[in-house]
């Protein structure tokens, strides 16, 4: 019988289901023996499942004016338990940096006196605002969630691709693709013990109120987000729905007597601790932008006052900066004092002279990258480019060094992925999500794998055509879940005190008739 | 009004609650049984089907999802499973078919006729999400076409006898399965009551809380009390109390359970809380057998005795 990966090629890259010779990593023996008992037909009609349930939830995004589904790819990406053992620490260690080194550099800046970064590469950086130096946030936390960009290169071996500690976003699909791949694969979830993402909502309104003002007894955490045009707007309504608190727009709060304040129907209520995912630039137009009609005039004063705190903290992207990426092992070690468990990708900062000099030699086989953009935007893969992009791009890396970085192309690791010729290998991402309050930080297991559709394509930003994967880390401890005193054991109830289910008397006769009737053919009930 | 419609009426409310209800109850459990890892299958289906009154099959084999869904789910000749129900509740309006407004038996009657395409889809979801859906539109109907006299009074009375009982067996599979069945967060997302419960309380409350959103909270429809003061409204309505004193059998079951769960401390409710939820249940099971004796008696119990004259 003809099985779906029969004719799978193999890719130019390190294929995470299925080695060079054919044979199936450990960690999807089941999730390849369930795929290849599906007919192409079969996973068809489950790819609809999942795209008919994304249009009714809403999952869209906007596509040339057109309501899209996100695309959700039928093959999940699995990390094995152990390997995540490996990732999950490398996260929380990189996020403890940042957190360390953004304290440094709104505070003492030691780092910079101890030359670890260069004074230029922090004063340069375009999210590096004086308007944060001195709010001091309550409980010492900046990167409230932040997202670390992670790629398996041909070797297999993880490595950090970027940082994202303003505002990362994506956790949404992370929680939606679960609910819906659930739904779809029973049989998968039901072998193979798949670790839950169900608590990260929890978890991220623990931290957030953690963060809040000292001496708020029960602190209102509200939810900003630009408004529904906004491209992450169904996360934004997501983690409010699911925390149990407001979603605003810049709009229903104002500042008042140094705090600030939500109009609701029952007159003003105090705001103490703002999940904004407004950028930087617009959250106080008395601050940044004049113009901005996002944010709130004001709020800057007050999170100086220390009457509310903002999570992620204003200023976080210098830590988030390309350029500073460079720097992230050697904070690790000056921070920390410990080894990074995950390396970067080799970058040359082109400050150098000698850097920029072999970088526009060798432009046509390097990637290179704007230090504050994402998204993917302005990116230039140097194999794809054309003779004139890269002159432009030359022109554009001599005037402006500072703002670029290059790196050599990454083979991504690839995951079979469904496109219209069957299952072929797809580069693939991941973007765990990590939540810090405080006292420790949670790694949400799993995060979101994006995938590029389009073959041989590496750069996988939804904006970019890309989709996305669920991703399911196996196995791990039983967790301990929290209980009601007394009700640890199960307790039992006696068959016969099970209460019957009325039914109208009518109805039982006419039921008596018709199992009689059964009888008498000889049918079964059940 | 014939008492032989309001019979009918009375149940077309209970078993169209009662097919959206199991829906809600097995929509989740199958879920979880799905989604957590560590879930123990077997005991949670026995622990269900003894909740819902099935008997379990004998220790020695597997209790599986799918002999759940077969009872409980698509067993048309049981009025207390999905499938059953929505036969039974055609049938009844069918019996009083000159009472209840087209539309309604329209849509009682689609559903009937829908329901074989509809069962053992690949994903059972689906089929809970579509009687959801049907339960949905009934209740809509009858909303916007019933004029608030006793038609409304009787279908809403066993909708809402209906709704307390199967809330609170909804709420024994939680305490039956102890730490291995669905967390309150579950119970509530299956009764459509998490993000209500979210707003009430925000997302940190303990599962106190949660438990008593579900047994006692006052303005959401699917909690135990607000079901019971709805089935007592509705009693009220057909009948106001006149006397001095005194209170009939159907309010005084309603009551008296409402009350017990309302005025005592909530942990105490917890501490045993498979025992309160069977006070529940046979509270309306005794409350619908007085509306029967009440409103509907059958002509088997007029008897004749001689010698108490």
């Amino acid at each position: 019988m003809a099985d779906l990966f029969d004719d799978y090629p193999a890719g130019p890259a390190w294929d995470e289901m299925i080695g060079p010779d054919g044979d199936v990593h450990a960690a999807y023996r089941n999730v390849h023996a369930a795929l290849a008992q599906l007919s192409d037909g079969d996973l068809r009609a489950r790819a609809d499942t999942l795209a008919r349930s994304y249009l009714t939830q809403g999952v869209t995004f906007d596509f040339a004016g057109e309501e899209r589904p996100f695309p959700l790819d039928v093959v999940p990406r699995v990390i094995a338990g152990d390997e995540w053992e490996h990732v999950a620490p490398g996260v929380q260690q990189r996020v403890r940096a940042l957190e360390a080194f953004l304290a440094d550099v709104y505070g003492p800046q030691k780092a910079v006196a101890d030359g670890v970064v260069p004074r230029s590469v922090v004063v340069s950086s375009t999210h590096f605002h004086r308007a944060a130096r001195g709010i001091e946030p309550p409980n010492g936390v900046r990167v409230h969630v932040s997202g670390i960009d992670l790629v398996r290169d041909s070797l297999g071996g993880w490595r950090v691709l970027e940082d994202n500690v303003r505002v990362p976003s994506g956790v949404s699909y992370v929680l939606s693709n679960r609910r819906a791949m659930a739904q779809t694969f029973p049989e998968l979830f039901a072998t193979l013990r798949i670790r839950p993402v169900v608590d990260y909502s929890r978890r991220l309104l623990a931290a957030l109120i953690a963060a809040a003002p000292a001496g708020v007894d029960d602190p209102t955490v509200v939810v900003l987000t630009p408004g529904v045009y906004n491209s992450a707007y169904f996360e934004h309504t997501l983690l409010a729905r699911t925390m149990g608190v407001e979603l605003v727009e810049g709009r229903d709060l104002y500042c008042a007597g140094g705090r600030v304040w939500m109009r609701t129907t029952q007159g003003r209520r105090r705001v103490d601790v703002i999940y904004r995912r407004v950028d930087d630039e617009f959250l106080d137009p008395v601050t940044f932008r004049s113009d901005s009609l996002l944010g709130c005039p004001g709020l800057m004063t007050c999170a100086r006052l220390g009457t509310v705190t903002l999570a992620n903290a204003v200023g976080n992207g210098v830590a988030d900066d390309k350029l500073l990426y460079t720097y992230v092992p050697d904070l690790i070690r000056y921070h920390l004092g410990e080894e990074p468990i995950l390396p970067n990708v080799d970058t040359w900062r082109l400050e150098d002279p000698r850097a920029l000099a072999e970088v526009l030699d060798r432009l046509d086989e390097l990637v290179v990258k704007p230090v504050d953009g994402s998204g993917g935007k302005g990116l230039v893969v140097g194999p794809k480019a054309s003779r004139a992009e890269l002159d432009a791009l030359r022109a554009r890396l001599r005037e402006d060094p500072r703002g670029w970085i290059a790196q050599p192309v990454v083979q991504l690791s690839t995951v079979p992925t469904l496109v219209e010729d069957g299952l072929r290998p797809r580069h693939v991402d991941l973007r765990p999500f990590a939540v810090n309050d405080g006292d420790a930080v949670y790694v949400l297991p799993g995060g979101l794998t994006r995938v590029a559709l389009p073959e041989g394509q590496l750069v996988v930003n939804s904006s970019q055509g890309g989709g996305s994967k669920d991703t399911w880390v196996l196995g791990g401890r039983v967790p301990r879940r929290s209980q009601h005193q007394g009700q640890q054991q199960p307790q039992r109830v006696a068959q016969d005190a099970a209460v019957p289910i009325d039914s109208s008397p009518q109805d039982a006769r006419v039921q008596v008739m018709q199992q009689q009737q059964q009888r008498a053919t000889g049918g079964a009930t059940c | 009004m014939l008492s032989r419609i309001a019979e009918s009426l009375f149940w077309i409310g209970r078993y169209v609650e009662r097919a959206d209800d199991t829906a809600r109850l097995l929509d989740v459990h199958v879920q979880i049984l799905l989604e957590d890892p560590w879930a123990e299958e077997d005991a949670a289906c026995r622990s269900l089907l003894s909740v819902m009154d099935r008997p379990a099959p004998p220790p020695d084999v597997e209790v599986g999802r799918e002999h759940v869904l077969d009872v409980l789910a698509y067993d048309r000749f049981s009025p207390s499973a999905i499938a059953g129900a929505l036969v039974a509740a055609r049938e009844n309006a069918r019996r009083a078919r000159e009472i209840v407004s087209t539309e309604l038996w329209e849509c009682l009657n689609a559903t009937w006729n829908q329901l074989p395409t509809h069962m053992r889809p690949t994903r059972p979801h689906d089929y809970f999400t579509w009687v959801r859906e049907r339960a949905a539109i009934v209740a809509g109907i009858m909303d916007g076409t019933t004029s608030r006299d006793e038609t409304w009074s009787f279908m809403v009375l066993g909708r809402s006898i209906e709704r307390a009982d199967m809330t609170a067996r909804l709420l024994t599979t939680r305490a039956l399965a102890g730490s291995a069945g669905p967390g309150w967060t579950t119970l509530l997302r299956s009764c459509g009551a998490h993000e209500a419960f979210l707003r009430t309380y925000r997302g940190t409350a303990p599962d106190e809380r949660a438990a008593g959103f579900l047994l006692l909270d006052r303005l959401f429809p699917r909690s135990i009390v607000s079901a019971l003061n709805q089935a007592e409204a509705c009693l009220t309505a057909l009948e106001p109390v006149a006397d001095r004193a005194g209170i009939d059998d159907a309010r005084r079951h309603l009551g008296h359970v409402r009350s017990n769960l309302e005025y005592r401390p909530l942990m105490e409710i917890l501490d045993d809380l498979p025992r309160e939820m069977e006070l529940v249940q046979r509270a309306c099971s005794a409350a619908s057998d007085s509306v029967r004796g009440r409103y509907f008696p059958s002509g088997a119990e007029l008897t004749w005795v001689g010698e108490a004259l």
